[in-house]
């Protein structure tokens, strides 16, 4: 009765978290819609509800109702598997992050190599559907992102590492908290700058969306996509996004801790402080597609193996020594 | 008992789609049947209680190894039909699995009880986790075999480089430092131009 109960307990739990991933999806749009026309002086969506704060539900429908549309020579079975792999790795995902103190579905040892593991897997997605759709346009821009994703997981694969000889543990909740005296973006501030702009190339966002470039390959892997298909890639690449955004937040900006333990910060709920940190995050994510042009193909590949590489590796090498001579290490 | 359970089903999707690999027409449902074999060999290690090794797996062989050889696979232009008709692999085939049955075998009947792989069979860990344990062991007690493998990999790594680095002079390369490095002084020449008129 107890195990069906705990089982019931996860559930539950699980429920919860999806809830709250598609919520912040929800808002995420929202406010980046609005956020890009106030740069760019438009009004943005402003028809549906007040201040167009139902435009999403609006677009979520019609995208649901839609026809879905399979190519006649499309290889089928992956074809639909695609999305639902995109979706379903963004989700299974956020099993293990930290919203608060304990609040956690899995408190597992070995979170963040859960984590860099599950969003490594991100990938297949995109260059399955783009394979499937048997078409020129998806076909390159899935090339593109496979070359794309796994460069620039090795730099992200370092900085991680540079983060855990600070911790000296794999668990997401002792990461925070080994971050109650200083958050590490100041003493390790080159590696927090190399992780977010790592993190944007590995959710293919702007200004590294060189898969779905529309100027050059239309909308490059999800061209053949349309109606929940199309939903589904669309909604796990936000739950990506926003799961990079959990992790900076995480590794860098001191999960649910106030910034200063003091009496009226520290009365706010830990859970206020981190979806404040990950919405900080998103406004910066979206503020660089708001202002940054797209990279060229080759400039990309450069900045991921000759700049981040060199620079991340030399950093682990850095902190490692310094943590061992001023014997500081965990 | 639950353990027991999902040791078979692992086990036996393991060997369902490793055999699909094998017989699958499609060289890319090949690749995606053996990223999910990959994907049930490392539940066994995580019902083995080897979490670590089950995320190392999960990262190495399915988050880049695999993705490599699904590239490869797709921007392969292949006949399928050609290929399956070619059989002449077998008899190399054959050799190859008897041997490897017959090391599975002598493992199976004669390996010393003592030395089982589990890492913590006894519960003797004093409280460390799987990644610590693997780590102590890996940096004192099999530390030059660690280096000699990883010497082994910057051997292998620099010769794939060696191979595949080609220079080629007609190719206009972006110089970074270069346009960096370019100001005003050098690279602006203004001349004093005299218009005369013409008829």
């Amino acid at each position: 009765m107890d195990y069906i109960l705990s089982i019931l307990f996860i559930f539950l739990q699980s429920f919860l978290v999806i809830f709250a991933v598609l919520m912040m999806a929800y808002l995420g749009i929202y406010g980046e819609r609005k956020l890009w026309a106030a740069v760019q002086l438009r009004r943005g969506p402003n028809i549906v509800g007040p201040f167009g704060l139902l435009q999403p539900v609006a677009d979520f429908l019609k995208l649901l109702l839609k026809e879905p549309i399979i190519p006649e020579k499309a290889n089928k079975a992956i074809f639909v598997m695609a999305p639902l792999v995109t979706c379903f790795v963004a989700l299974s995902a956020w099993a293990v992050v930290p919203f608060a103190e304990n609040w956690v579905v899995a408190d597992i040892n070995v979170g963040i190599l859960y984590i860099f593991a599950i969003s490594s897997l991100g990938v297949y997605g995109i260059i399955l559907g783009g394979w499937a759709s048997n078409s020129k346009y998806p076909f390159m821009g899935a090339m593109r992102s496979a070359a794309q994703m796994v460069s620039y997981e090795v730099s992200i694969g370092f900085v991680i590492i540079t983060v855990l000889l600070c911790v000296g543990s794999l668990n997401l909740t002792d990461i925070v908290l080994a971050q109650k005296k200083v958050w590490f973006f100041i003493p390790l501030f080159p590696m927090f700058i190399i992780f977010f702009v790592s993190a944007l190339a590995e959710t293919n966002r702007p200004p590294f969306d060189l898969p779905e470039a529309e100027a050059e390959l239309v909308a490059g892997y999800q061209v053949e996509y349309s109606s929940s298909f199309f939903l589904l890639y669309f909604l796990g690449e936000l739950a990506a996004t926003f799961l990079m955004c959990a992790m900076i937040t995480i590794l860098f900006l001191g999960g649910w801790l106030p910034p200063f333990d003091i009496y009226p910060l520290n009365v706010i709920p830990g859970i206020v402080w981190f979806m404040l940190k990950v919405a900080f995050i998103f406004f910066m994510f979206g503020m660089v597609k708001a202002l940054v042009p797209r990279y060229r193909y080759d400039q990309l590949m450069r900045l991921g193996w000759k700049v981040f590489l060199p620079i991340s590796l030399f950093w682990v090498v850095l902190t490692a020594s310094f943590l061992f001579v001023f014997d500081l290490a965990p | 008992m639950f353990a027991s359970i999902l040791f078979f089903l692992f086990s036996f999707l393991i060997l369902g789609s490793a055999l699909l690999v094998i017989t699958s027409k499609n060289p890319v449902n090949s690749v995606i049947f053996l990223i999910f074999s990959f994907f049930n060999a490392a539940g066994i290690f995580l019902i083995a209680g080897a979490e670590f090794l089950a995320l190392i797996m999960l990262i190495v062989y399915v988050g880049a190894v695999a993705v490599l050889f699904l590239f490869v696979v797709m921007m392969l232009d292949l006949n399928f039909e050609e290929l399956n008709k070619k059989t002449k692999f077998i008899r190399t085939g054959i050799v190859t699995a008897s041997i490897l049955i017959i090391e599975m075998l002598v493992l199976f009947f004669y390996y010393p009880e003592e030395q089982s792989f589990i890492i913590n069979q006894d519960n003797n860990t004093n409280g460390l986790t799987n990644t610590e344990i693997i780590g102590s062991k890996i940096y004192t007690e099999h530390f030059y075999h660690f280096q000699i493998a990883g010497l082994i990999l910057l051997v292998a790594m620099i010769g794939a480089i060696v191979l595949t680095l080609r220079h080629r002079d007609n190719v206009r390369r972006q110089d970074i430092p270069l346009q960096v490095s370019r100001d005003q002084e050098k690279n602006i020449e203004l001349k004093d131009i005299t218009f005369e008129e013409s008829e």
